[in-house]
């Protein structure tokens, strides 16, 4: 050796007793490698030592080498050949557990010359007797596959994997299928025909198996399902998967593999119940039979009520599944609600999950009990669970018409308990509920008025202020009332300032004789002192607006807006077919596609929300053109704004000036005329566009994000169902002149918002 | 697919690890240490960083985590750790960081053994404590045992049985084992009950003997709200689901229960009942806040039962406020404690006969405190063990063991209600 090694420390110490003549000694010493591995230590450099150990009859001092190899082979290439004699020797022992043990360690080395000696061991074993082995190496072949293609590819191991399905054995014949899919898997991702390098005369051979290969046919199926019923658990879920893939020739054969696969509900491990769902949710899209559907739906309940009794983890996942088993088909488990009743102890992720499938399956004959368990997780500790709670309640009312006024009433005794959290969150939902039914439950805003010292969070006073504004004719105090948010309006965060601009707007425009004074100060403070692109712009459209002509300001900021509804699915409907296939996995866990969080060319949020639009494109054009016409018909909002932007162009400085001489020719009104002339025009835009800049990050959060579009957008950004116009909440960039910033800001909401394409429509349209 | 295991003691220090596949690297350990272990915020089971995701379950002092690099199965990966975790109990019967450390050797080859490749195989106990083993369990025959034998066993169609089994006597035990579930509201309605059921064997019969289970059920899967067929006596089960051994086709088909017993100890089915559900005990509660410093209490238990029957172990566990200070319980039976560190009154009783009563009275002293906390009741729960009494009336109506050579063998019945953690009732 060139270097000498040290002749203290623990590793010569070790050294020492792996090459004592006692063989307990050296079987301890061999454990106290793998513990120190265990540790982290580095125990490379007693290879030579470890190896020597290899040749035993002792079957545990055996694997515990192996052990060893396959952690150290990589880091000392050229020593690993001196176990390779031992190996091919074990191959071919009497012992099948040897000879698997052998094949399963020599399989994983990874160093290039333990590989050329592995083939004929390898065919040797995937043709043995013993189907111990074989099922060893049939799993070998994937690794091999993983570590060097071309040598499957070359001797043929994945047509003899291939041959396994037809194993009398039924868990080789799982591992086959296990292997196949796993190197279908890592052929994906190969280059189909390796790119011929200049520097070889040969072309390499393909390291890419015919595809042919991983095609599953009719007799291959009749003998997956016939292994599917005695083969172990794990085994099942390597079938159900391979199962999964099949796609079956008719209705008949679908109808065959459901009815085949239906037993495995009744699997104690809730990874082959979830297998088997998945199959079933597959092959059912194309069965017909009534009969059948039916009872696939209502075979399908009884298991998953069960995993819901699993350890909490597993539990979780099931919860998971069920969310969007539900989104898909939101019969099937109807009547079973109860089960999903939090227990105190339940860990919150299992808490959160179990309430959003309650709101799921809320029906006007189980809503009582509901409220009475919602009302209930409501009094709890754990902060974010019992806001849940509290929003559960809203979604309630909103799903439910005739559960509105109970709902209601729960709020209502949730705000008499004055626990600050409780009574924002109820605040928060009485707003969605005003906005489903609009001038229903007028009798509780005193009380919510009441509690307007309690309120310190900005999304509920945002609520409040859009309550207060919403219904300003019926509020005697109302201008007092918003007159004490204004008075703090420029330590307001800015969802709270666009609230009490717009709430103050619709006071003046309801009763415009006592609130003059008010709105004044409000678009003062607003366009002045306020750095938030977004309330500024909206400010100066209102001034416009109410200066140039205060009825199209009515028809717009007044206008009726549709009432919102609860959404059925929280995934598009692509993705949730998608997903639908992937029942079990990690990505129905998640509800996203499992690209989006795997893989190496991870997919980035644009494209999966490309793919989410496929489908609805259509739709939302069409809606937002109905918008549009809605808006025109509300009042000639457009004819306001084309006719402003008739003298833009594109140089900057013109466009400022326009504005500028906009923003004058506005000055009409006297109450208004004052403030503006107070302040130079100009200087105040230039701060505006500089600070645009600056707060673009923060106006994201506000941005809309869902589907349902509509002009009210204008007055209700922060509302999350509606979004369509919300360009003009920051005002498009026509208007605003062709700074940098804005158009930035602006193409930014754009991407985020998912509803795009509607968008550039609209835009387009102005 | 499983790409790596690893165990972890609470201070994130790695006590086993073992990579299954080569798209990971040992240091991916360190990941987890930081953004889990030492992590307070941690909510969920599953994280994900970058593309790996991290499954760990959480017992005793330890983590067990399975790493992912793939979409896999979330199920799998979580049913896989709870099996380990079973195997290891059967091994070593506790598991955390000591029995770990001690044993080491012996799980990293069991891990070898379970899975492969990140698939896993083989989990069966009774398979594997035939060629792994340990001193402490050296089963006479299992050491010189023939392997080829073992591994067309660990392979076979009946992968959970031995063909050449001997006994001398030839007898099976059955436990029916009822976990009661109770959620039952301040007005005394019942939220929801149901039972949990496991039916556990125990077999000693020699050869290949075929078997046939009979229980008073009717299944309930195709007629949800029909309630007029109820007064057979018949037991309605929910779902039920069978340990592998069981023919699942069978059972579809013509709903009997027909399997080759696995030999030794076995779940052998698991069920859930959710109507007529016998509640074994009754709680009547009179709990006031007659004061800004005081709470008091007055809580019935009633013994719902055959008066023939004894109820062990009743622990009822009362909540107080957190601002508790001492509290003065007087109980006709059994013991009362405060115990201030989980601010509950605990109330056992070793032993209770059916339709018994009892009553606990007591008052909470409270701190007063400036700004008035409500204070949310957490449920009071009851745990009890009931035995020779199923909550859900299900009762086995025969075993039938058939082997060619046609010995006689003897059946036994055991019954056990039981609660734990599950049996709430909201005040």
């Amino acid at each position: 050796m060139a270097m000498a090694p040290p002749r203290k420390g623990e590793n010569y110490e070790l050294r020492q007793q792996l090459n004592s003549e006692y063989r307990d000694k050296r079987a301890d010493a061999i454990k106290r490698v793998i513990a120190n591995h265990t540790i982290g230590k580095d125990c490379s450099g007693l290879f030579p030592d470890v190896v020597k150990n290899m040749q035993t009859d002792d079957l545990e001092q055996k694997k515990l080498v192996y052990l060893y190899l396959m952690n150290y082979a990589k880091t000392q290439p050229e020593l690993v050949i001196l176990a390779v004699n031992t190996f091919v020797k074990d191959t071919a022992d009497p012992n099948p557990l040897v000879r698997a043990l052998a094949i399963r360690t020599m399989s994983v080395l990874r160093a290039e010359k333990i590989l050329d000696y592995l083939a004929s061991p390898l065919s040797r074993c995937l043709k043995d007797e013993n189907p111990y082995v074989r099922k060893t190496a049939a799993l070998c072949v994937a690794k091999v596959f993983d570590l060097k293609p071309e040598l499957c590819v070359e001797y043929g191991f994945v047509e003899t994997l291939r041959d396994l399905i037809g194993d009398g054995n039924p868990m080789v014949v799982a591992n086959a299928v296990a292997a196949l899919a796993d190197i279908y898997e890592a052929s994906q991702s190969l280059p189909a025909t390796p790119p011929a390098s200049p520097g070889r005369s040969s072309p390499p051979p393909s390291s890419r198996p015919s595809s042919d290969l991983f095609i599953i046919d009719g007799p291959t199926l009749t003998k997956l399902l016939v292994a599917l019923n005695e083969c172990s658990e794990w085994g099942r879920i390597a079938i159900l998967n391979t199962l999964a893939r099949y796609k079956a020739v008719d209705e008949k054969e679908s109808e065959h593999i459901c009815e085949r696969v239906m037993p495995q509900f009744q699997h104690v491990n809730a990874a082959v119940v979830l297998g088997a769902v998945k199959v079933i949710m597959i092959h059912m899209r194309s069965v017909t039979r009534e009969d059948l559907l039916k009872s696939l739906t209502r075979k399908m309940a009884p298991p998953l009520v069960t995993l819901i009794s699993s350890p909490p983890e597993v539990q979780w996942v099931a919860l998971r599944n069920i969310n969007l088993l539900l989104q898909k088909r939101p019969d099937i488990l109807a009547n079973e609600m109860r089960v999903f009743f939090c227990k105190y102890n339940d860990p919150p992720y299992v808490k959160v999950e179990k309430l959003d499938i309650m709101v799921r399956l809320a029906s006007e004959k189980n809503v009582d009990t509901l409220l009475g368990e919602l009302k209930e997780y409501a009094s709890e500790v754990d902060v974010d669970f019992v806001r849940k709670a509290v929003r559960a309640v809203g979604q309630v009312a909103i799903k439910i018409d005739e559960a509105a006024e109970r709902c209601v009433g729960v709020l209502m005794e949730l705000i008499e308990t004055r626990v600050s959290y409780v009574v924002q969150e109820a605040v928060i939902v009485i707003k969605d509920i005003f906005r489903k039914y609009p001038h229903s439950y007028e009798g509780i805003i005193p009380t919510l008025c009441a509690n307007l010292e309690e309120l310190d969070e900005p999304e509920a006073k945002a609520s409040l202020i859009w309550i207060i504004g919403e219904y300003a004719e019926k509020i005697e105090n109302a201008d007092e009332l918003l007159g004490t948010f204004l008075e703090t309006f420029k330590e307001e965060s800015y969802p709270v300032q666009l609230q009490t601009l717009t709430a103050i707007v619709k006071l003046f425009l309801k009763k415009p004789d006592e609130s003059q004074a008010i709105v004044q100060r409000v678009l003062q403070a607003a366009t002045k002192d306020c750095d938030s692109a977004d309330v500024r712009d909206r400010a100066y459209i209102y001034w416009r607006l109410l200066s140039s002509d205060p009825a199209a300001a009515k028809s717009v900021v007044l206008a009726n807006r549709p009432p919102i509804s609860l959404p059925q699915t929280t995934v598009a409907p692509a993705i949730l077919e998608e997903l639908i296939t992937e029942v079990s996995s990690l990505a129905s866990v998640y509800h996203k596609p499992a690209a989006t969080f795997i893989g190496k060319g991870r997919l980035g949020a644009e494209d999966m929300q490309r793919r989410a639009m496929q489908p609805e494109e259509e739709m939302s054009r069409e809606k937002a053109l109905a918008t549009v016409v809605a808006g025109q018909q509300a009042e000639n909002l457009l004819d306001f704004d084309a006719d402003d932007e008739v003298p833009s162009t594109s140089s900057s400085s013109q466009t400022l000036s326009m504005v500028g001489s906009g923003s004058n020719s506005g000055l009409t009104s006297k109450a208004i005329s004052n403030v503006a002339k107070s302040s130079n025009p100009l200087d105040e835009l230039m701060d505006l566009f500089s600070t645009a800049a600056m707060t673009t990050p923060t106006s994201q959060p506000i941005a809309p994000k869902s589907t349902v579009s509509g002009i009210q957008g204008l007055q209700d950004d922060h509302d999350d169902t509606f979004s369509g116009l919300s360009g003009l909440s920051s005002p498009p960039p026509q208007i605003n002149g062709s700074t940098n910033s804005t158009q930035q800001q602006s193409q930014q909401q754009q991407q985020q918002q998912s509803s795009g394409g509607a968008q550039d429509d609209l835009l387009g349209l102005f | 697919m499983i790409s790596a295991f690893f165990i972890f003691n609470q201070k994130g220090e790695v006590l086993i690890s073992r990579l299954f596949r080569q798209d990971l690297k040992r240091s991916i350990s360190d990941v987890f240490r930081i953004q889990v272990i030492s992590n307070p915020d941690v909510r969920s089971p599953i994280i994900t960083l970058g593309s790996t995701s991290f499954f760990h379950v959480r017992i005793n002092n330890v983590y067990v985590v399975g790493v992912t690099k793939c979409n896999a199965s979330a199920a799998l990966v979580f049913e896989f750790l709870y099996r380990f975790i079973t195997i290891s109990r059967s091994y070593f019967t506790k598991l955390d960081e000591e029995s770990v450390k001690n044993n080491f050797v012996l799980i990293y080859e069991l891990l070898d053994e379970i899975i492969d490749f990140g698939f896993p195989q083989n989990s069966e106990i009774d398979t594997l404590k035939m060629y792994i083993t340990t001193e402490s369990i050296k089963s006479e025959m299992a050491v010189r045992e023939d392997s080829s034998k073992i591994t067309i066993q660990a392979t076979g169609a009946t992968s959970w049985r031995r063909s050449d089994v001997k006994y001398r006597k030839n007898e099976a035990f059955v436990d029916v084992i009822e976990t009661v579930n109770l959620l039952m509201s301040k007005e005394g309605a019942v939220l929801r009950a149901d039972v949990d059921g496991q039916i556990l064997m125990r077999a000693y019969l020699s050869g290949t003997p075929e078997c046939k289970f009979g229980l008073n059920d009717k299944l309930v899967l195709q007629k949800r709200g029909n309630e007029a067929s109820k007064s057979d006596g018949a037991v309605e089960l929910d779902d039920c689901q069978f340990h592998q051994c069981v023919r699942l086709g069978k059972f579809d088909s013509d709903r009997s229960i027909s399997f080759i017993p696995p030999d030794g100890e076995f779940e052998l089915m698991r069920y859930r009942s959710t109507s007529n559900i016998n509640l074994p005990f009754r709680l009547q509660t009179h709990v006031t806040e007659p004061s800004r410093s005081k709470v008091e209490y007055t809580i019935h238990l009633k013994a719902n039962f055959d008066p023939k029957l004894n109820a062990n172990n009743v622990v009822l566990r009362i909540p107080t406020p957190l601002n508790t200070t001492g509290v003065q319980a007087k109980v006709g039976v059994g013991k009362a404690k405060y115990v201030p560190g989980e601010n509950v009154i605990i109330w056992k009783i070793p032993r209770l006969q059916g339709a018994q009563e009892c009553t606990l009275t007591a008052e909470a002293d409270l701190a007063t405190t400036t700004h008035r906390q409500a204070w949310s009741r957490p449920p009071i729960q009851l745990d009890f063990s009931v035995v020779m009494f199923t909550a859900s009336g299900l009762l086995v109506r025969f075993l039938k063991v058939f082997e060619k050579s046609g010995y006689q063998s003897v059946k036994w019945v055991r019954y056990l209600s039981k609660a734990n953690g599950s049996y709430q009732i909201r005040f």
